[in-house]
């Protein structure tokens, strides 16, 4: 009875949405308001029905109704609590509910602070949001029903995958999600900006917060997934170029660029075709992401639906939204005019640069990830695309672009003077040098790339903190003024300065943990001890035990340094009964100079050895605290007061004299 | 020509479309071996330790017959395992196994003996002598020989029952008619 309830609910948002995609467009183009006015109260209903959908698959799965198939196929009566609840979106059909539940959030959060929104646009933006919204609806119920019964009911579950058992990846989708589908936001924006052919410094402030949460948010769920393959897979490492990484990296950087150009059309008038561009290309990639993974195209370790039917549907709904998105953006673009001149040396010069980059970069990986496929369809054979490709082509890519963004903050709009700069970013420049060359005497066994990757990181954090500074007047003011300055900082300016310090950190912890990864796999039995980086682990012996839907091995390791004991690491390997499949929880001992990391695996002979696998990871842990940094500086900018405000800063906007921010 | 640059986009992506299109008729799991319709490479592996027969590519001349990569090491193997034993009870062809890359002679012997040998005879491959031969990407790897001795399919990853009821069975039939 729940799950046709919640099917039904699942049908009449088709209709609820089908009706906001259809009104509230003829409305805005007729300029009738009681049309147009239709956006709000459906943008609601969708939102409550897609809600009580999800309730109703969420208390099928909490209950553990095995009569539905989706619950059948991925749950377990012994499962705990969090993995049934996570059990509901870690699916293909449950997934795709989350994806709609979250883009009809986001609509209504349109619906509810888009107060200050011309009715025109608002309307036209529901609109968009409604049109692909009924795309996923339809894909759902014709392809991927999440409510389809099980008739004979069955008595007991077939389990969710255990590598997904985990607190790591029960929120790692949802953030992932909020961060696709977030950027909906800014492709809506955009297709009613081309619609209505008109691009201003307004249109960029109430994109802006939408963009910036999306941003926000995939970052989170993109580190919080590269954590959960570093912690969980057991292999010491956290970034495989995998499809499915890949999927999600695409979007953040073109979202990253959109970030940076949109700054641009808000304070200068200019780059606006671009900036409309990109808010298409973000939220292509972002479908593109869901294409790759479910439609069987190219396979990957943790695809998770794979079915040509709905390949074929996914493709059709691609080219409706990015092929006709595209073609109206081909069609209107040129119309669009920009006022702002600008030299090549110049605060728009740096953004420029910035985009091209990341837009490159974008496409690198794009390319990277698609290149089997084209291989394949040409009749190329088999080849896959590994670390060594993206390693070596993007990695130098961004380096120029990590370089002048130490300084880009610091150029003035239109034209600057890069001889003041250069006079101001002396020391930094000389100290990254002093202590690039002190890393590489000190680690000489590192790779090169280590090397600069910790100077580029330095530069950029010493860079980032001149900026400050100057914008503060310290050691040029009195330090209480200086101090009053600081806190009168716009929270934009906060946000920029956290998120490029941030990335500074993040940047070094990628280097020290990608240059200078200790690894040493072995057998060890009871009191033998291995050392690692200098560490010593004394393995103690391991015991068996019993989960509540595993049983497991459980590894005791003593560790110590000259002596001294550290910590003891207890790692574990699972193996989950119900799907045949082990899963290892690798242990880890956080510290600021690198990770001490530990997995046990199986039994090897009869003399009660066990295979161990040993990891010192220098500095990983920088890479996730950037990376929430970062996020904080994105959070932080959205609070600020005037993205918030809106429409009255539409007629200040353009003579408002900008602070230092990009 | 400004027109053309804001063409550009949608050109690109109709040709990755376009892409899409044909990767979506095509498999990515299947793998092709260049081994696929030449002769089993010649090999003769010693038996495991306790067992008294070992594999040759001469036992596969004159029958169907699928030649099974495993490993006591291997997940996935374990995986499959309870497959074979049902081909095995139901006599559905003669399985040949490799028991390939253990770094102790016991384990693989103590692994049948937990799991069940689906196996008519077993040889060792501590060495990776005939995984190198067959071009072995991983365990499990099925080699799918018809009556002359020729590999004429290679299966990447654990048969399920699934997949050996859909397309591997079906073969079997197919390479016995011939």
């Amino acid at each position: 009875m729940i799950a046709e309830a919640g099917h039904f609910a699942l049908v009449l948002a088709l209709f609820v949405a089908l009706m906001q995609a259809v009104v509230p467009m003829v409305g805005a183009h007729r300029g009738n308001d009681m049309w147009m006015g239709m956006d709000k109260p459906s943008a609601y209903s969708q939102f409550l029905l897609i809600s009580f959908a999800f309730g109703c698959l969420t208390y099928s799965h909490v209950v553990s109704d095995f009569s539905v198939l989706n619950v059948y196929q991925n749950s377990h009566s012994a499962k705990p609590m969090l993995y049934k609840v996570a059990g509901v979106w870690g699916n293909h059909e449950g997934s795709l509910l989350l994806w709609v539940f979250i883009l009809s959030a986001f609509g209504s959060a349109v619906a509810l602070f888009g107060a200050n929104l011309p009715p025109a646009l608002r309307a036209r933006v529901l609109s968009i949001q409604a049109m692909i919204a009924v795309g996923f609806y339809l894909f759902m119920l014709l392809t991927s029903n999440p409510f389809e019964r099980l008739l004979p009911a069955a008595v007991e579950g077939r389990d969710l995958n255990p590598l997904l058992q985990d607190p790591g990846l029960a929120f790692h989708p949802p953030f992932l999600y909020l961060g696709y589908v977030g950027f909906s936001m800014a492709f809506s924006f955009a297709i009613a900006a081309l619609i209505e052919g008109r691009v201003d410094a307004a249109w960029a402030r109430w994109v802006r917060p939408w963009t910036l949460a999306a941003w926000s948010f995939l970052t989170v769920g993109i580190a919080l997934g590269s954590w959960w393959a570093y912690y969980e897979l057991g292999w010491g490492g956290w970034w495989f170029w995998d499809p499915v990484e890949n999927a999600s990296f695409m979007p953040w950087l073109a979202g990253t660029a959109l970030l940076h150009s949109a700054i641009v059309v808000e304070k200068r008038d200019t780059m606006k075709a671009w900036t409309i561009f990109l808010a298409i290309l973000a939220f292509s990639l972002s479908l593109l992401g869901t294409f790759l993974v479910r439609s069987g195209v190219l396979t990957s370790v943790h695809a998770f639906a794979t079915d040509p039917k709905r390949g074929v549907f996914i493709l059709l709904l691609l080219l409706i939204v990015i092929g006709g998105s595209l073609a109206l953006f081909a069609v209107r673009a040129p119309a669009l005019k920009s006022t702002g001149v600008f030299k090549p040396i110049s605060r728009e010069g740096g953004l420029l640069l910035n985009n091209l980059v990341l837009s490159a970069g974008t496409a690198v990986v794009l390319l990277g990830t698609l290149y089997p496929l084209f291989l394949d369809a040409v009749g190329g054979g088999k080849v896959s695309v590994g670390p060594p490709f993206f390693d070596s082509v993007f990695i130098p890519l961004m380096l120029p672009m990590l370089a002048a963004m130490a300084i880009g903050p610091m150029l003035s709009w239109k034209r600057a003077d890069l001889g003041q700069i250069a006079k101001r970013m002396r020391l930094a420049f000389m100290l990254t040098v002093v202590v690039a060359a002190a890393v590489w005497s000190y680690a000489s066994d590192g790779p090169f790339f280590g090397v600069i990757g910790i100077g580029i990181a330095l530069w950029l954090f010493l860079g980032t903190l001149i900026e400050l500074a100057e914008r503060v007047h310290l050691f040029k003011a009195p330090i209480g003024e200086s101090m009053q300055r600081l806190l009168r900082q716009p929270r934009a300016s906060w946000g920029m300065t956290l998120a490029h310090a941030g990335l500074a950190i993040a940047i070094a912890g990628m280097a020290g943990a990608g240059g200078w990864k200790v690894e040493s796999i072995q057998v060890m039995k009871p009191g033998e001890t291995v050392q690692v980086a200098g560490y010593d682990f004394a393995f103690k012996g391991a015991t068996r035990g019993q989960g509540p839907n595993y049983t497991l091995i459980r590894g005791l390791f003593d560790v110590s340094k000259n002596g001294k004991s550290v910590v003891v690491l207890h790692p574990e390997k699972r193996d989950y009964p119900v799907r045949q499949m082990p899963t290892t929880e690798a242990a880890i001992h956080t510290m600021l100079s690198g990770d001490l990391y530990a997995v046990i695996g199986d039994p090897s002979g009869d003399n009660g050895g066990f295979v161990t696998r040993i990891y010192f990871n220098p500095l990983v842990a920088w890479m996730w605290a950037g990376a929430l940094i970062m996020v904080f500086g994105g959070v932080i900018s959205i609070s600020d007061r005037r993205y918030r405000i809106g429409a009255p800063a539409r007629r200040t906007a353009k003579t408002a004299t900008a602070p230092l921010k990009a | 020509m400004k027109r053309l640059m804001f063409l550009l986009p949608l050109a690109v992506f109709i040709v990755l479309a376009g892409y899409f299109a044909i990767g979506l008729t095509l498999d990515p799991r299947k793998l092709p071996s260049v081994l696929i319709n030449q002769e089993v490479p010649p090999i003769s592996l010693a038996a495991l330790k306790g067992f008294d027969k070992g594999f040759s590519n001469l036992d596969l001349k004159g029958q169907v017959s699928i030649v099974n990569v495993f490993g006591s090491w291997c997940y996935a193997c374990l995986s499959e395992h309870p497959v074979l034993m049902r081909i095995k009870e139901q006599n559905l062809v003669p399985i040949y196994g490799i028991d390939w890359n253990e770094k102790d002679p016991d384990a693989g012997p103590r692994w049948l003996k937990k799991h069940g040998n689906p196996y008519t005879v077993v040889g060792a491959d501590p060495n990776s002598k005939a995984a190198i031969a067959f071009g072995v990407t991983g365990a499990p790897e099925t080699f799918f020989v018809d009556k002359r001795g020729v590999i004429r399919y290679k299966h990447t990853g654990p048969i399920t029952i699934s997949n050996w009821k859909r397309t591997l069975y079906p073969l079997i039939e197919e390479l016995r008619k011939q």
